[in-house]
């Protein structure tokens, strides 16, 4: 009973332990953000490169399906109400507002999060972080700065194409597919979005590429050594992301509401 | 070298990409239905009940937005609902006399606010309030008078 007492107590420790440190964490990668962005520009636009250009075919094929289907799903749906004309709105509303934001953060987080974690996991199990240490580098900003900034950096773009392919999408399922009028497809969805959904889109996108930047940079930190310490850093990565992801949105959605 | 300018160049392509899809968003996908003028006047109307009336609703004439409510306060003194809306300076011959009701577009549209011109010479200017108006018509009100009309006229 008294193991059991004790067992609990020293989990619950460690997990406030942990979530102490990760807030730390991030308050030093904030902290060396600003000099590094000036005096290393190279570094973070590499890794722009990497995240975000190298994420842009995912995110647009997979737009564009979501779109489609979205349209389709919508259509379907209002032709029973007459009111196929309000397609565009749907399919632009659900997309700026939940969808472009959500998928492309899921998939954000299973192309560039756990590429980032294994990277640096990868580093540290071949001692290439304690080297930098030796050479008196500091391996949080040169390795870890970089790569966050990255990622925060490309995820609101990522977001912002996923939308518009995903509306393309759906003009082209629709309107060239299902023959609803243009004209109504895009003014009714003209006339009832406003600016406001899509500074929701954005908020969302920013929110979302913070957190998942920073749980794949200190997953990968923080990775046991070895080649499972790696895999297991890397699965955690996706898992805890879109948990957070998810638990996020609906927490933006019901302030912004 | 050659490495880094090709990442540089992809870097300066998926940025352009990303600021030119935000820039749609912002530009091609709002804006039809809000309104916006550099210059305007501000007009003030007071109703029995507004509705479900909020700001930023447009304000049409023969159907045409030419302006957007500001606000939507209760007015303690009169009792009554006031409605403080803008009109694009270019339509500045509105009579003064012209009366505003609050429509619904469609069935289960959202509302706006509806003039309709009167026949006065003198016109609308900052500040100015238009006398005339006709409350929103509340869906409940009407079935319930529906109900006992129809409920009287069995008794007979």
């Amino acid at each position: 009973m008294r193991a059991l007492v004790r067992e609990i107590y020293i989990s619950i420790f460690e997990f406030v332990r942990t979530f102490g440190a990760f807030q730390l964490f991030f308050l030093r990668l904030l902290m060396h953000s600003p000099t590094l962005i000036v005096r290393r520009p190279g570094l973070v636009i590499k890794q722009i490169y990497n995240t975000g250009a190298l994420s842009l075919v995912i995110i647009m094929v997979c737009g564009f399906f979501v779109g489609g289907v979205l349209g389709l799903q919508a259509y379907a749906n209002l032709a029973k109400f007459n009111a196929e004309d309000s397609t565009g709105t749907v399919v632009a509303l659900a997309l700026i507002k939940e969808l472009g934001p959500v998928i492309t953060a899921l998939l954000f987080a299973g192309r560039a999060g756990t590429a980032l974690s294994s990277e640096i996991g990868l580093m540290k199990a071949t001692d290439q972080l304690s080297a930098m240490e030796m050479m008196a580098i500091n391996p949080v900003r040169r390795v870890l700065v970089p790569r966050f900034l990255g990622g925060v950096i490309a995820m609101p773009m990522l977001v912002a194409i996923f939308s518009c392919v995903g509306l393309f999408g759906a003009h082209v399922v629709v309107v060239e597919l299902l023959d609803v009028d243009v004209g109504a497809f895009w003014q009714q969805m003209r006339y009832s979005i406003e600016l406001i959904d899509i500074y929701e889109g954005i908020y969302k996108s920013i929110a979302f590429g913070i957190v998942i930047s920073l749980l794949a940079v200190w997953e990968g930190y923080n990775a046991i050594p070895t080649a499972e310490g790696v895999g297991r850093a890397t699965t955690r990565t996706v898992v805890i992301s879109a948990i957070a992801v998810l638990i996020l949105d609906f927490m933006i959605t019901a302030v912004m509401l | 070298m050659q490495q880094t300018r090709s990442v540089e160049i992809g870097t300066g392509l998926f940025v352009l990409l990303g600021m030119s899809a935000l820039f749609f968003l912002t530009t091609q996908t709002t804006g039809g239905g809000n309104f916006s003028a550099a210059e305007t006047y501000e007009v003030e109307a007071r109703f029995g009940n507004v509705g479900s009336l909020k700001s930023r609703a447009p304000v049409a004439m023969s159907g045409v937005t030419i302006g957007r409510v500001t606000s939507v306060v209760f007015d303690p003194d009169t009792l009554e609902a006031k409605v403080v809306f803008v009109i694009d300076s270019q339509y500045d011959r509105i009579p003064d006399d012209s009366d505003a009701s609050i429509l619904t577009s469609g069935l289960l549209g959202s509302q706006y606010i509806g003039l309709q011109a009167g026949g006065s010479d003198i016109y609308l200017e900052d500040g100015s309030e238009i006398l005339f108006t006709q409350s929103a018509i509340i869906l409940e009100n009407l079935i319930g008078k529906f109900l006992v009309n129809s409920g009287s006229s069995n008794i007979d």
